[in-house]
């Protein structure tokens, strides 16, 4: 579902660099921490929502969907769509729009309803 | 004939009439299925009668949907998944075993379920109950996709978004047609099958059905993988049932779904038709089902809505001529049960237009049986 | 005195974006003690949305339009929690509100996702300020990954400091278009084009709304200096029609519309970009107002709102709204509406001026709405096989069956044969496509007696 970072923080050819959200605010965050993503390590700043988290790696898709197991990931990006849907730790189906990333925190691209460990 | 209800009744009544050979127009103020058909969870069930005149056209039912599930689409999800009632205790047992043992009697086939055996049936059940009954016979469609193939497959003309104003009547008194704002429906039978709003249309030809709303609630879960197999309730349900109170009766009822999301069900008020949100409801059906299914305290409840159950003052549906208005039929409040007994009741109605024999004795459901003695209003 | 968790407020405000907080700390001033609920981790809802404070943003302002009338009353919020008046509930998922004997109850389910426990307010009066979510309308490929909400893209931005791709085709219709590019494009993204299906000639017509409201017209100038600024196009009477990509957006098409939003036969042009930004307006979010009785109109863009009289009561004795909920007219409008309504509730007869203004703006909201309200052709670019309702995964084709062969004729028979609109969101995304593609004319306010999930087990726990 996901994919190598995008070279977004990288300079683009332009003489004037590229300015980043965080320049237009002339952000000093706190330090960044790890979180992974089916194993694979992110970095992540504090106070970023999972989905931030993730957007900024580059990664735009954590869940397949329960009929046609397509890809989704944050649409509506304030709690109203429920397409950011992910699995962290453990806990199926929370808004990776609404959760904050912390330090050590494992998502897993959630398949479906996410919970077929109930199944009788 | 006109059939002024689009819901599953009057799609049940329409179907039967029109396999009798008779031309049916059906006519509904809103649209398929937008009354208390949309607002039910689909229960096709035994399990929850007592022997009588009710249990005798829900064994018929049961038999006409195994067939009705065989000609229509997939789509109305028919599952014969069977349904358990629970007892928390021995006391509860006891009355839950001679309930069933009458119930046998009538033809009603069951399993007696030790304590110690439920969570074979359920693997998600509680520990610790008394012990339970299962009854194969129950079973469920989506209610409202049943209606709308059942009059599709009626032939029947829809008149969608048309409220009846009034009831014609002939120089004789007969009954003659319908008025709607865009025109009169003309046919010499006029079916009243409109639910909780059944007393409305009577009062249009000039005679009583006292229907009443009885009001509950229907908790709907995220969607899950199959967590719950059959429909399951607690014992205390049937009394709640057949209860007359207007106080407020909550029994869980839970059952899965072929889409996913768990149902959970019942509770019982007599309110009229408010629609304000009542928490308190809701915190004791949810609580009844989480006592029952505790791995469903994790579930989210995505969605809760209220339906009006048509309620007659004995619990019996009205269905067949009204002698009052002739060619005037009712096919009325069936409560709680619309879903269910929805085919054995577009089989009297057929019959009587028909005018051949029915598959069960009528008598019961006379809608004229309240006003004996009096006049109307 | 302070006020304890577990009296009785004067009032209980529902949200605290612009509406709530303008109402919460005016109702303060004028004596009253206020609960402010509101599901956020901080106050300013979506449109003051502000980076989380471990990101250390120096600038927020950056990101925004009239920042100061934020601060000024956030920092009265301050004032106004440490003296007690205002008890500030943030991350309160409101769920329902109900009617009990002597007060209204507020009920609530905690944590920023409100996967936490239950919590119970009590007040004499509410205030809803529940604000909007925005509109969409379903294309083809609207569900690959990349394709986000405009406002989505601007939340995320504004909270998170992240944009979803390097090359951003913003598109849909509507001023937050504008607003949402600049954005973007000042946070570093390539923008090549702004892509409006309706038009901005509706605001010509209405010459003196417009003389009437020259913040507006300095607010709109300001958009178009900034898209100028960043190379930023701007195609009006146009859509995207379709999403090339199966993983993720790789390009998008760009169709002509006709004056009916009808896609113009061979006009499509092929734009590379690697996300895609949409929406078409807002929809006010009424689940709680509706749940407890209030009336609905129909706003001159098509989506319902709450019927208010000039003091921003609603037709249930006892609860007001603010804001979005009586119909989209931005921020500067919720806020003077928090201020009246306040002043209604602490029974102060408000200032003239501030009632001309709230009049002023909501006429500016009616030009804007009618200017950019969807046409009924906007439906010609679905295909058969178009998700509508995405939760579901139901087509365009199900949702026309429905309508044709079952006897659907509104959004609730639709979701009852088809399932669009049952899922997670409850029918937020598709509920406009839905009412569309089912011809329903008395346009029905959706009906969610809960308005976010809660878990059965706080669903069943005891109150307090």
């Amino acid at each position: 579902m996901h994919r190598p970072p995008e070279p977004r923080m990288k300079r683009p050819r332009a003489r004037r660099p590229r300015p980043t959200p965080a320049d237009l605010v002339q952000a000093a965050p706190g330090p960044e921490f790890e979180i992974t993503l089916d194993g694979r390590a992110l970095s992540a700043l504090p106070g970023q929502s999972i989905a931030a988290a993730l957007w900024a790696a580059g990664v735009l898709s954590w869940r397949t969907t329960r009929r046609g197991g397509r890809a989704r990931g944050a649409f509506c990006g304030i709690g109203s769509c429920f397409d950011c849907l992910a699995t962290v730790n453990g806990t199926p189906n929370q808004r990776a729009c609404l959760v904050p990333a912390r330090p050590g925190d494992a998502i897993i691209t959630q398949e479906g309803h996410g919970r077929a460990d109930l199944t009788v | 004939m006109v059939i002024v209800g689009a819901g599953v009744v009057g799609a049940a009544c329409a179907y039967y009439a029109g396999r009798a050979g008779l031309s049916v127009a059906v006519v509904d103020r809103g649209a398929v299925a937008g009354g208390t058909t949309g607002a039910g969870e689909g229960n096709l069930l035994v399990s929850d009668k007592e022997p009588g005149p009710e249990l005798a056209l829900a064994l018929l039912s049961t038999r006409l949907w195994r067939e009705l599930a065989a000609e229509l689409p997939p789509e109305i999800e028919y599952e014969t998944k069977g349904g358990l009632v629970v007892a928390a205790d021995e006391p509860g047992l006891t009355s839950l075993r001679a309930f069933r043992a009458a119930q046998g009697a009538a033809g009603v086939e069951s399993t007696d379920v030790p304590g110690d055996r439920l969570r074979d049936l359920e693997p998600h059940l509680a520990h610790g109950l008394a012990g339970g009954v299962l009854y194969p016979q129950d079973a469920q469609v989506q209610p409202a996709l049943a209606a709308a193939h059942l009059l599709r497959a009626s032939g029947a003309r829809l008149h969608l978004g048309a409220e009846v104003t009034a009831v014609l009547r002939g120089p004789g008194g007969a009954v003659r047609g319908v008025r709607t704002p865009r025109g009169d429906l003309l046919a010499p039978a006029v079916v009243n099958a409109t639910g909780t709003w059944a007393g409305r249309l009577a009062t249009l030809a000039g005679v009583t059905v006292p229907v009443l709303p009885r009001r509950g609630y229907v908790l709907v879960t995220e969607a899950l993988p199959r967590v719950v197999r059959r429909k399951v309730y607690a014992a205390d349900y049937v009394a709640d049932v057949a209860s007359g109170s207007a106080a407020l009766q909550t029994s869980a009822v839970v059952e899965g779904t072929p889409a996913g999301p768990v149902l959970i069900g019942a509770s019982r008020e007599r309110v009229g038709f408010d629609r304000t949100l009542s928490a308190g409801v809701l915190r004791r059906l949810a609580a009844q089902a989480a006592a029952l299914f505790p791995v469903l305290a994790e579930v989210r409840v995505i969605r809760t809505y209220q339906g009006f159950r048509p309620y007659l003052p004995d619990h019996l549906p009205a269905i067949g001529p009204d002698p009052r208005a002739p060619g005037l039929l009712h096919a009325c409040g069936h409560e709680g049960a619309g879903i269910g007994l929805a085919p054995a009741t577009g089989r009297l109605i057929a019959a009587a237009l028909t005018g051949t024999a029915g598959p069960l004795d009528a008598q019961p459901f006379r809608p004229d049986r309240f006003t004996e003695g009096t006049e109307p209003e | 005195m302070p006020i304890s968790p577990s009296d009785t407020h004067d009032l209980a405000v529902i949200g605290a974006g612009p509406a709530g907080l303008a109402a919460a700390v005016t109702a303060a001033d004028l004596g009253l003690t206020v609960a402010l609920v509101d599901a956020a981790a901080r106050p300013g809802g979506q449109f003051y949305r502000q980076p989380a404070a471990g990101l250390g943003a120096a600038r927020p302002q950056a990101l925004h339009h009239s920042w100061g009338a934020f601060a000024r009353r956030a920092g009265r919020l301050a004032a106004h929690r440490t003296a007690g008046r205002i008890r500030y509930l943030a991350e309160h998922h409101v769920w329902a509100v109900t009617r009990e004997a002597a007060h209204w109850a507020v009920h609530a389910v905690r944590g920023p996702d409100g996967a936490g426990a239950r919590a119970e307010v009590a007040a004499r009066t509410v205030l809803l300020a529940t604000g909007a979510y925005e509109r969409q309308l379903p294309f083809p490929g609207w569900t690959v990954p990349g394709v986000v909400g405009a406002g989505g893209a601007q939340a995320m931005l504004k909270a998170g400091l992240v944009v979803p791709g390097r090359r951003i085709v913003v598109a849909g219709s509507g001023p937050l278009l504008l607003a949402v590019a600049g954005s973007l494009a000042a946070a570093g993204a390539t923008v090549p084009v702004v892509v409006e299906a309706g038009g901005y000639a509706g605001y010509a017509r209405a010459p003196r709304t417009l003389a009437a409201n020259p913040r507006k017209l300095v607010e709109g100038i300001g958009h178009a200096a900034a898209l100028r600024r960043y190379g930023v196009r701007l195609r009006t009477r146009s859509a995207i029609t379709a999403v090339h990509g199966t993983d993720r957006v790789e390009a998008v098409t760009l169709t002509r519309l006709d004056r009916d939003w009808r896609p113009v036969a061979g006009s499509g042009l092929r734009i590379p970009c690697d996300a895609l930004a949409v929406g078409h307006g807002l929809v006010p979010q009424l689940d709680l107002a509706t749940a407890l009785g209030c009336a609905t109109r129909r706003t001159p863009d098509g989506t319902a709102a709450l019927v208010l009289d000039g003091r921003q009561r609603t037709t249930v004795d006892g609860v007001w709204a603010a804001g979005e909920t009586g119909g989209v007219g931005g921020a500067e409008l919720a806020l003077c509406e928090g201020e009246l309504a306040a002043h209604d509730i602490a029974g102060r007869a408000p200032g003239g001026v501030l009632l001309r203004h709230r009049d002023r703006l909501r006429r500016f909201a009616g030009v804007m709405a009618a200017a950019h309200a969807p046409r009924a052709g906007w439906s010609d670019w679905l295909r058969s096989d178009t998700e509508v309702c995405r939760c579901e995964e139901v087509t365009a084709g199900r949702v026309r069956e429905a309508v044709g062969d079952l006897g659907a004729r509104d959004t609730r028979t639709v979701k009852l044969l088809t399932r669009a609109g049952m899922g997670w969101c409850q029918g937020r995304m598709c509920g406009p496509a839905v009412a569309h593609l089912a011809g329903e004319t008395a346009l029905e306010a959706g009906r969610r007696l809960l308005a976010c999930p809660v878990t059965l087990g706080e669903l069943a726990r005891e109150e307090r």
